[in-house]
């Protein structure tokens, strides 16, 4: 009997070495820029096809929210080793925060959402520092509780509107405003956190994932690059949470959703994680689906666990990896 | 060893004990090292040599003694906080950064604030990238500049390597000592005598290297002083010559192995 197997090639251009580029052909800088260009310019064009269907605009500004929630759970999770399950906390405060801003201290938008983001990020880094000393599963467990316990905070004392919560927050001037500052701002994060993660500082961040001892034993404070880290992913978040609050002209318990913090994580297992392509990705598919599924009523759940589910065990390194490998290899069948 | 070299203690450790429940694994030990010297400590398996290092690196607490640098009180403080005053350590079980290239393995601490304050690398490379540096500490520390080793993933690399990654990622941080915990276990003769040069320069340079070991001859015209541990306990201190003559030594690795 022959016995078949499956033989994968590298695709004969040398940039493919990461980090290192030699580029020397046209040919060679289109197989490198293709996909990234095909995303750029896909995403920016996004808004006119968008005046066809002007039911899906809101759709896809979540989805674009969901997406960097996505990144900054991808890059906490693959880079620096912390898993956190407090994204609808980092949501809440941002957008509670740009609430409070605009509704009852008038700060016009183009202030508010910048001064929340970065406010209400030193604000979710401070209250998570005491947490960073735990690992794994029990750092994920205490994050989780953070949404839960600020929702319970402003039920019982009844400040900021209480359940009502808070109303009369400015709108985006325009439409295209409206679509175009969450497509910028992901387009930055998304470019600026593959950057940064190839950095040196990057390097150190990913360090901590991979061996934290001897990181310490190189001089560096983990609890500082730890603190450093959730302070740029809260950063994205808390812009998601400020930005949702002016789109709904509302700020009230629902930013605490644990939808902000399953969905990104769901996000990055089908993108595939620590890719943060991958997580972008996987939210423009996942957000999409699950408003589509809404058609089916609460059945909506069973279908959309069952695709997952499905997806995980077909394709469970998740559609960027598998694409990329795609990408840069031959493969062919050998006898062996 | 002059007798005038006996003023300048670069490190201390005075009564140093440390329990794991009810094991005692370090008991009331105590050494001075010299600036400059390469001072040796063997002891069998389990006799509680990396808890010695984890002691006086912070990554342990220990439950009574000292430890002094320069004369200043170090114990207890954070590892990080160790090694940034120059106390470097290489790790017995080598854990390079995995995903990463060889090269890039000492970018880490490259970047540390204590690097970053000293700066350049044998002079040059005073404002040069790190990247640059940091093949420059892998090829003097054994790494073939012009061959593919130093890009490899560290994960790819053999034991040898990695044991001289493990020592570069110390040589980065620009300390004043390195504690190598067995870097030469599980090489064989040759690669540890390809390894001496090496050693020879460091001291050249003004470092002061505690180097522990498993057996003495693996330290064998290394060392300018050694001690012995056993069960926790320091049971000889000398030259070389001293201490392979020494009875409660020879008792210890007795039956079990060669010293
Ligand atoms: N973290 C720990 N918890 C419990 N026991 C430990 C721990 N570290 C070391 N020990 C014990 O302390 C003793 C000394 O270990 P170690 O310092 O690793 O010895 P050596 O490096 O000389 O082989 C051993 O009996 C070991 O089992
Ligand atoms: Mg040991």
């Amino acid at each position: 009997m022959e016995m078949m197997r499956k033989e994968r090639i590298d695709r004969g251009i040398k940039v493919r070495t990461e980090g290192i580029y030699a580029i020397s052909a046209m040919k060679e800088i289109l197989y490198l820029l293709g996909p990234r260009l095909l995303l750029i310019v896909g995403v920016l064009l996004l808004p006119f096809f968008l005046e066809l269907a002007p039911y899906w605009k809101r759709v896809i500004n979540i989805m674009f929210v969901y997406s960097l929630l996505a990144l900054a759970f991808d890059f906490l999770a693959n880079y620096v080793g912390l898993v956190c399950l407090g994204g609808a906390f980092f949501v809440g405060v941002g957008g509670y925060l740009s609430a409070i801003f605009n509704s009852y201290f008038h700060i016009p938008i183009y202030i508010s959402i910048p001064l929340a983001t970065i406010l209400g990020a030193i604000f979710c880094t401070l209250t998570i520092l005491p947490c960073l000393p735990l690992r794994g599963v029990y750092f994920a467990i205490v994050t989780l509780m953070y949404p839960l316990l600020a929702t319970r905070v402003i039920e019982a004392l009844n400040i900021l509107g209480g359940t009502n919560g808070i109303t009369g927050i400015a709108s985006f001037p325009h439409e295209y405003v409206e679509q175009y500052a969450v497509i910028f701002v992901m387009l930055i994060c998304l470019f600026g956190m593959r950057r940064f993660v190839n950095e040196d500082i990057g390097l150190v961040i990913r360090g901590v994932k991979d061996n934290d001892q001897a990181v310490r034993a190189s001089g560096i404070s983990i609890t500082y690059m730890k603190t450093l880290a959730v302070f740029i992913a809260s950063l994205m978040c808390c812009f998601g949470g400020a930005y949702i609050a002016h789109l709904y002209m509302w700020a009230g318990l629902s930013l605490f959703a644990l939808d902000f913090s399953i969905i990104p994580i769901a996000s990055v297992v089908i993108g595939g994680g620590g890719t943060l392509v991958g997580a972008v990705i996987g939210s423009f598919i996942l957000v999409p689906l699950s408003e589509f599924l809404r058609f089916f009523g609460t059945f909506r759940i069973v279908i959309y666990c069952a695709l997952l589910t499905t997806f995980i065990i077909l394709k469970s390194e998740g559609i960027m990896v598998y694409l990329q490998r795609k990408y840069h290899q031959f493969e062919r069948w050998v006898k062996v | 060893m002059g007798k005038g070299m006996k003023d300048n203690v670069i490190i201390s450790v005075k009564g140093i004990s440390k329990t794991f429940g009810g094991l005692k694994a370090l008991i009331d030990v105590s050494f001075d090292v010299h600036e400059g010297e390469i001072y040796g400590i063997i002891g069998p398996n389990g006799s509680g040599k990396t808890t010695l290092i984890n002691c006086i690196t912070g990554f342990i607490k220990p439950n009574a003694g000292q430890v002094f640098f320069q004369g200043r009180d170090i114990t207890g403080l954070a590892p990080h906080k160790i090694a940034h005053i120059g106390i470097a350590r290489t790790f017995q079980i080598m854990r390079p950064y995995y995903t990463l290239p060889a090269f890039k393995n000492l970018i880490i601490p490259l970047w540390s604030p204590r690097a970053r304050k000293i700066g350049g690398w044998r002079g040059g490379g005073k404002h040069g990238d790190r990247d640059t540096v940091a093949v420059d500490i892998l090829e003097e520390i054994g790494f073939e500049r012009d061959s593919r080793v130093p890009y490899k993933l560290a994960s790819t690399l053999p034991t040898g390597y990695q044991k001289r990654l493990e020592l570069a990622r110390c040589i980065a941080l620009r300390p004043q000592i390195i504690f190598c915990d067995e870097v030469f276990s599980g090489l064989s003769m040759s690669e540890i005598a390809s390894m001496l040069p090496l050693i020879e320069k460091l001291k050249m340079d003004g470092i002061t290297l505690i180097m522990v070991e498993h057996r003495l001859r693996e330290l064998f015209r290394v060392a300018d002083r050694v001690m012995a541990l056993n069960f926790g306990e320091k049971i000889a201190e000398g030259d070389y010559t001293e201490v392979i003559e020494d009875k409660r030594v020879k008792e210890a690795y007795l039956g079990s192995e060669e010293v």
